[in-house]
């Protein structure tokens, strides 16, 4: 291109000149753009170069002096390193450590022995070396003297560095490296079962004339209300060892991968069922009718037009199935026994060995297949076109006795599955203390006296709901009226949808982890968010950025870009058409986004597990703790009160919509 | 948090969250007590002290610690109240700590002291092993009650024991310290080893493996005398066995944070902790507390326990315990159940 530009003549470039509006906008964008850059971007960064930083030991830092039996110091100092080199004890890969390593200084003296009345003298060559005598700390370069019963607590203190010794530690340590296989095979295997039921269910409900549709569609979505613990509650009282139906997994063990599967199918089962439910929903009847009338049997016509036309869908629900089920941290850590995943190995890292380091590494490895299955997921949905022609007529199932019952009594078994686990966290929430006192009480809601921080946690995680509706609602939909609907720009525009889709592809674990370096960071002047109300909400409303932002985009995309000209002509601020007529319009997509946002606050754990503070403790983080400490039916109870708070909101958000379309959107009825 | 904020910050985040605008010192306090007590403990203390409200932050050993560790260089805590002592001389050694001798240090068991003058930290109770044994389980599935640690490797508990992951839990590292302290490290490895084969999995926390064990859930739970006594209150069937060999313990100490901004309240609450009066509200849960003679036996605890508690080397524990952890791992956590 730029030679043929070249060969032209040289004319002035042209450019649409800006009004104050088109400046106005782009200010506004660059602010959003800002934030996505400082609540993703930066953290990201924070964590990638916690990866890379490394811990050894630097032997070159120590400097030993050995006296003879009278306590003479008449030998040279000697370095450790020298010594090391001597003996010929650690390679460079031994020297390799974490930030907790701790090296005893006898190694370096195989006649060592406490009894005798050699002393010892150590000290740092340079002011950074650090070394311990008990746990009190040393530092710099003063000689230290001990007697040799002393110089036995001496451990040296490792130095940091950087360099990708921590990966190749997690691939050569099995007990890690092993959990991307494990994570993998979850992942894959519960996708496969959730797309066949959710086809199933989807098919039922668009392709027959079964009864109860609107109850079944409802009883779908419900699992979305809940935090994706509970089904793994669940499953302990109806498969542990003193569960009700036991004896169904005929002797395996409910604690493993059976177990995560089943949980997993139940959390993802309505993410698949909408997705898939919206490709069956669009379908031209004009393919079925020359289907039959060209005498396929049924069984090819749904090989040959049924699952063709929903092919997108199939594929889009498969790769957001396989994210949820490989980022998910709850129901591993629930259900999982000793069968270890990625999500859950960042926490025992983090928690469990304080390696923060490896938390790092294992975020940036769990990433990878999360990243890749979101751009398969981004790019297939870029493929999908529209089906759906001013031609088509729209399928309409016609009533076959047989074939519908057959199809109800489908959909009851998967309604049933999902009430049912419902059904047992209630009632275990309700029983005194099972199994060997079954008597109903409301003991499980004292939650004052257990782990988890009580009713308070359940009063912040409304607060921090309604907070990040409401402010999510206002960042998130003013972004996606600036991208999409300013002028000219288009680089900048670009890099803001790029910004956009991005939280999607990053797993909640990886995110809360990633804000801990990035905010805890005594340098960052933002480190005053730390422990407060505002990180959670702010990690929230950037976990949850793209689905809100996709339906922003989409509702906006159904404004004709004549609103923008007519009012421009009529030169009126680009501020006052937003709110005389932009928001108005949209006003459905705008609830929607604060109900989206307000339920997955509620029952969010991935995201917030490393950054709540006593003061906010959440409702999902309350379950997670009392399950961690066995107190399995206050679990239970606290979840289920997030289910009711979520099914509540859920009516008013219903109830609003209505009253919303009826004041606003009669224009889309004449 | 706020401390470090600019004037300005603050008044604005005191605006939106506005709480009592007195002369209330508030401190935060990371602890790893037991969520029931933890209402009972402030209540005790602002019966003395109602100018200072203490904000818990309350979690398991592992999970306080490893927070405490992340904030090093930005502090949040102002005091450390009931962590075990390993974790405290973790955090001495990152210099993380105040030294400080609270009023009345002196009548405490030097055992209970840190070494250093001024100590750096002070302790409270002590938390000591135990297997939760379920009668009515153990019935149902022929299982006679094991005596000693040793008992528990007959292949006839294989799948019927419950242990907490070390790498998570404290009571579970002051088990695997224990063993390798009280059979030496070869040995304790292959105690270990053996005990693998029976062991149903690991759990995170270390109260968790009495909960399920008084639940019915696995019959044998290796978990800790003051977490069986209490179930045990409540009704659930079960005998709480001090092993043979002896058994592992850890205590729970306190000590000042550097940098916190109430120095002054956060000694008040130290110089509290260890009163005769606090010592008595620890003996409630608690048989064995860091002050001599004051000590009342508690209900459903076992017998013996005291006699059986092995001379613990702490600071052996905390200078190996990355490396015990790492070995731990390497051994056991690797080990997943077979694939699907």
């Amino acid at each position: 291109m730029s030679e043929s530009v070249a060969a032209l003549p040289k004319g002035g470039r042209v450019r649409a000149k800006l009004d104050r509006d088109d400046v106005m906008m782009r200010l506004w964008m660059v602010v959003i753009a800002l934030y996505l850059v400082v609540t993703l971007a930066f953290p990201l960064y924070a964590m990638l170069s916690k990866s890379v930083s490394t811990f050894r030991f630097d032997l070159t830092w120590f400097e030993f002096q050995v006296s003879d039996e009278e306590g003479h110091f008449n030998t040279a100092p000697i370095l450790a390193s020298a010594l090391n080199a001597d003996l010929d004890l650690y390679g460079e890969t031994d020297l390799a450590t974490g930030s907790d390593g701790r090296l005893p200084a006898t190694t370096f003296f195989p006649e060592f022995s406490f009894r005798s009345p050699v002393m010892y003298r150590i000290r740092g060559t340079v002011d950074d070396a650090t070394f311990l005598v008990g746990s009190t700390r040393h530092q710099g370069r003063e000689w230290v003297e001990l007697d040799s019963n002393t110089f036995r607590r001496v451990q040296l203190r490792p130095a940091a560095s950087s360099g990708l010794d921590n990966f190749r530690t997690y691939f050569a340590t099995p007990a890690l490296s092993n959990s991307i296989t494990n994570s993998l095979v979850i992942a894959t295997v519960s996708t496969i079962v959730t797309i066949v039921l959710a086809f199933a269910f989807a098919y039922a409900l668009n392709r027959s004339c079964a009864r109860f549709k609107g109850f079944f569609r409802l009883v779908a979505m419900a699992p979305i209300l809940v935090p994706s613990l509970l089904p793994g509650i669940a499953l302990v009282y109806l498969f542990g060892n003193q569960g009700m139906l036991k004896g169904l997994l005929m002797g395996e063990s409910i604690y493993g991968p059976i177990g995560i599967v089943i949980g997993a199918v139940f959390f993802t089962f309505p993410h698949a069922f909408l997705i898939i439910s919206t490709a069956l929903a669009i379908s031209d009847a004009r393919l079925y009718e020359a289907a039959s009338a060209l005498r396929a049997s049924p069984w090819k016509t749904f090989w040959t037009v049924t699952i063709p036309g929903a092919r997108y869908g199939l594929i889009s629900a498969a790769f957001v199935v396989f994210n949820l089920v490989i980022t998910d941290f709850g129901l591993p850590k629930v259900i999982g026994g000793q069968y270890n995943v990625l999500a859950v190995d960042i926490y025992k890292q983090v928690i469990g060995q304080q390696n923060f380091e490896m938390g790092a590494v294992v975020s940036v490895v769990l990433v990878i297949p999360a990243l890749l299955a979101f751009a398969v997921d981004r790019f297939v949905q870029r493929r999908q076109v529209a089906q759906l022609t001013a031609r088509s007529v729209p399928f309409q199932p016609k009533p076959d006795r047989a074939r519908d019952r057959a199809w109800f009594a489908c959909c009851a078994v998967i309604a049933v599955f999902i009430l049912g686990i419902l059904g047992v966290c209630q009632f275990a929430a309700l029983v005194k203390f099972w199994p060997y006192d079954l008597s109903l009480s409301l003991n499980n809601y004292r939650f004052d006296l257990m782990d988890g921080g009580g009713w308070a946690s359940y009063y912040n995680s409304i607060k921090m709901g309604l907070i990040t509706a409401a402010i999510g609602t206002v960042i998130i939909f003013f972004g996606a009226f600036l991208v999409e609907k300013s002028n000219g720009f288009t680089t900048g525009r670009n890099i803001f949808q790029m910004f956009a889709m991005l939280p999607m592809a990053i797993p909640g674990m990886v995110l809360g982890l990633a804000y801990i370096f990035f905010f805890n960071d005594p340098a960052n002047p933002l480190n005053v968010l730390y422990g407060t109300m505002a990180i959670l909400v702010i990690c929230t409303i950037t976990h949850f950025y793209t689905v809100s932002h996709l339906t922003a985009v989409t509702a906006l995309k159904q404004m004709d870009r004549e609103f923008e000209a007519v009012s421009a002509s009529l030169k009126q601020p680009a501020m006052k058409l937003f709110s005389r007529v932009t928001v108005p319009v949209c006003l459905p997509a705008i609830l929607d986004i604060s109900i989206y946002l307000f339920v997955n606050a509620m029952t969010t754990v991935s995201a917030v597990v490393f950054l709540y503070s006593p003061k906010t403790s959440l409702a999902s983080i309350a379950v997670l703790n009392m399950d961690d400490a066995g107190d399995i039916a206050p679990a239970a109870a606290m979840g289920m009160m997030i289910f009711y708070t979520n099914a509540a909101a859920r009516i008013i958000h219903l109830a609003l919509s209505r009253g919303v379309m009826k004041r606003t959107q009669a224009w889309r009825f004449r | 948090m706020l401390r470090k904020a600019p004037l300005a910050v603050s008044f604005a985040a005191a605006a939106l969250f506005w709480t009592a605008a007195n002369a209330q010192t508030e401190l935060t306090v990371y602890t790893a007590f037991e969520a029931e007590d933890l209402k009972r403990y402030a209540d005790t203390f602002n019966e003395d002290h109602p100018d200072i409200t203490i904000n818990w932050v309350r979690d398991s050993t592992g999970i306080v610690t490893a927070k405490l560790l992340a904030e090093k260089n930005n502090p949040q805590a102002d005091v450390v109240w009931g962590l075990a002592a390993t974790s405290l001389l973790l955090l001495k050694s990152e210099g993380m700590l105040e030294p400080y001798a609270p009023v009345g240090v002196e009548l405490l068991d030097p055992k209970f002291v840190d070494n250093d003058d001024p100590p750096a930290w002070v302790g409270q109770d002590a938390w000591v092993a135990s297997i939760c044994f379920n009668t009515v389980e153990g019935e149902a599935n022929g299982l006679t009650a094991p005596e000693s640690w040793r008992d528990l490797l007959d292949p006839m508990y294989r799948g019927h024991v419950i242990m907490p992951n070390p790498n998570s839990s404290g009571t579970g590292f002051l088990d695997v310290s224990s063993w390798l302290q009280m059979f030496g490290e070869e040995e304790g490895w292959a105690f270990m080893d053996a005990l693998h084969e029976n062991i149903a999995r690991y759990t995170h926390s270390g109260s968790k493996p009495c909960k399920l064990a008084a639940a019915g859930e696995i019959p044998i739970g290796v978990s800790f005398a003051f977490r069986g006594a209490k179930s045990k209150a409540a009704g659930a069937p079960l005998e709480i066995i001090v092993p043979s060999e002896g058994v592992g313990w850890d205590m729970e100490a306190g000590g000042i944070i550097a940098g916190t901004a109430n120095l002054e309240a956060a000694q008040t609450l130290l110089d509290w902790a260890v009163t005769r009066k606090a010592m008595e509200m620890y003996n409630v849960g608690y048989a064995v507390i860091a002050m001599p003679g004051v000590a009342k036996p508690v209900e459903h605890f076992p017998e013996g326990l005291l006699d059986a508690m092995i001379d613990n080397d702490f600071e052996w524990a905390a200078n190996n315990r990355a490396a015990i952890l790492a070995e731990w791992q390497s051994r056991y956590d690797g080990k997943s159940e077979p694939k699907s």
